[in-house]
């Protein structure tokens, strides 16, 4: 997976080359584009929430695929087939899916005492990080679980053997082991959120300074804007393919540290 | 934590992100029926079922041969810029389906380097020919992801043993090598359909999103929203249809799982 990573890195750079001299358009012209507090404002919230909602994908990935191989309990084959169903689903269902519970009329609202709770995330950045939660689910699960399965447990019990605790055991001998996998799910799913729109589209709002991610923000401008458009597009493809060079060399890095 | 605690967390975590919404969706489009099958049974929905239909049955056939195809130059040929190819197939993947989409327009959009086509006639954007481009990139990977694997693992003898008997390339292939294939086909088919019926980005911005004619079933959905004025049944109605088709797809990739070579 990493060497398709670093391969879609090298032609997409050339293919963003391609699409802006296109344009015909200036870099003068592209850096007042780019540089639009509005473009500012929503290529921030894009990496914003695409790495929180990563970074929990990751934690999380990881505890569910360590549960789905080393777990058993009834009903582990559904909860096993039932994580690749964002996969499955289109992404404007998954929005709608998201916004049942976590929308208007959400059934999650109450008060106890002073302390009101309630689930309504339209319109905020919550609901962009909890739709991009729902998408970004099964890369890092699915990029974790067969590296768990191969996974020579009699290492495992050597090191509680002799001595380390159930954290250490994980920390210095299973991580490792399974980190390029966790990465190489984390940069699939990052590319995957930096670039998602259906799952957000609704719940967001898309409210320029407020809720309003790049995609978004690129997709409104099309029409009205072609040669703006073009400046957008090549920079989300840089946030995307120098966010999958940067987790490339983090990875190229942990694997070359493990053999030496 | 224990083992119970991961377990809690885990199930927990699913419950939250996955299930709980999910069920909720269900049960939204429960809250009236008949709306919901008034907005399934209208015409406009029908015809946006017919055109993803159609689109998918488009990509999925040019994707199924070029998948195909794509996988035995990678595999067994031996040409230049197979590597390259090899390197390209994973591109759909990386990309935001709004850059797909917008890739389309500067292309064969007016005054597009391609703009011919829309010169002389025949129309591409806003029109179907552009839906079904799109949703054959972003469905390009699938096939060729899965056939590639498989044509590794079943290796080159039994080809080679037909060639010794004085096989032709068509007879290898279709005796030999597709056979071997077929299930990896199969599930590559099965992803592309999947991801060629929810596709929504790209094809929201080449195909007009014109009701009645260019509007698929996913655009049908944001418009049933978009324009719902609190009543949602119509939007909960046509995603359910879709919910129900993506879990079909999903029960019909575990069926095929045991036969499967590589999963």
């Amino acid at each position: 997976m990493s060497r398709a990573i670093d391969n879609t890195i090298r032609i997409s750079f050339a293919i963003a080359a391609v699409v802006w001299r296109s344009t015909g358009e200036g870099w003068s012209g592209f850096w007042e584009v780019v540089s639009s507090p509005q473009a500012v404002a929503a290529f921030k919230l894009t990496l914003i929430t695409s790495t929180l909602a990563v970074l929990t994908t990751a934690v999380f990935g990881t505890i569910i695929a360590w549960v789905l191989v080393r777990d058993s309990f009834a009903g582990k084959s559904v909860v096993n087939a039932i994580i690749d169903l964002p996969f499955a689903l289109p992404t404007i269902v998954a929005g709608l899916v998201i916004m049942a519970l976590y929308g208007p009329r959400t059934p999650l609202e109450f008060t106890v005492g002073s302390f009101h709770f309630d689930a309504n995330l339209t319109f905020t950045r919550g609901a962009i990080y909890v739709a991009l939660l729902f998408v970004t689910l099964p890369f890092v699960v699915r990029a974790v679980q067969p590296v768990l399965i191969e996974f020579d447990r009699e290492l495992e019990d050597a090191a509680r053997s002799l001595g380390a605790g159930p954290f250490a055991t994980f920390r210095r001998v299973v991580l490792p082991v399974i980190l390029p996998g966790i990465l190489s799910g984390v940069a699939m799913a990052f590319a995957r959120a930096v670039g998602e729109i259906g799952a957000i589209v609704l719940i967001a709002g898309n409210l320029p300074f407020k809720t309003e991610v790049a995609s978004i923000h690129l997709f409104y401008r099309i029409e009205q804007d072609p040669a703006g458009s073009a400046a957008i597009a090549v920079v989300l493809l840089l946030i995307s393919f120098t966010a999958l060079m940067g987790i490339g060399a983090v990875r190229w890095y942990v694997t070359r540290h493990d053999h030496g | 934590m224990g083992r119970l605690g991961l377990r809690f967390v885990a199930l927990g975590y699913l419950v939250v992100i996955l299930v709980g919404p999910l069920l909720m969706m269900v049960w939204r489009t429960t809250e009236d029926l008949d709306g919901a099958w008034a907005a399934i049974t209208a015409p406009d929905t029908v015809s946006a079922f017919k055109l993803t239909l159609l689109v998918t049955v488009i990509a999925v056939a040019v994707n199924t041969v070029f998948g195909i195809v794509c996988a035995l130059v990678i595999v067994r040929g031996n040409i230049p810029g197979r590597g390259f190819l090899n390197a390209f197939i994973d591109l759909p993947l990386a990309l935001s389906p709004v850059i797909v989409g917008f890739s389309l327009v500067v292309l064969y959009g007016a005054s597009g380097w391609l703009s011919w086509f829309t010169d002389h006639g025949f129309e591409i954007v806003y029109a179907t020919p552009s839906i079904a481009l799109a949703t054959i990139f972003v469905t390009l990977p699938f096939v060729a992801r899965e056939v590639v694997p498989t044509l590794r693992e079943i290796g080159t003898e039994q080809e080679q043993a037909a060639q010794t008997l004085g096989a032709t390339g068509w007879q290898t292939f279709w005796r030999i090598t597709l056979p071997s294939i077929r299930w990896a086909v199969v599930y590559g088919v099965v992803l592309t359909a999947a991801r060629a019926i929810g596709e929504f980005g790209a094809v929201a911005i080449v195909s007009g999103n014109i009701v009645g004619k260019t509007q698929t079933a996913t655009l049908r959905v944001e418009d049933a929203y978009q324009f719902s004025y609190g009543n949602y049944a119509p939007a909960y109605g046509i995603s359910f249809v879709l919910a129900a088709t993506a879990i079909l797809v999903l029960v019909t990739m575990i069926l095929l799982q045991p036969k499967g070579a590589k999963h």
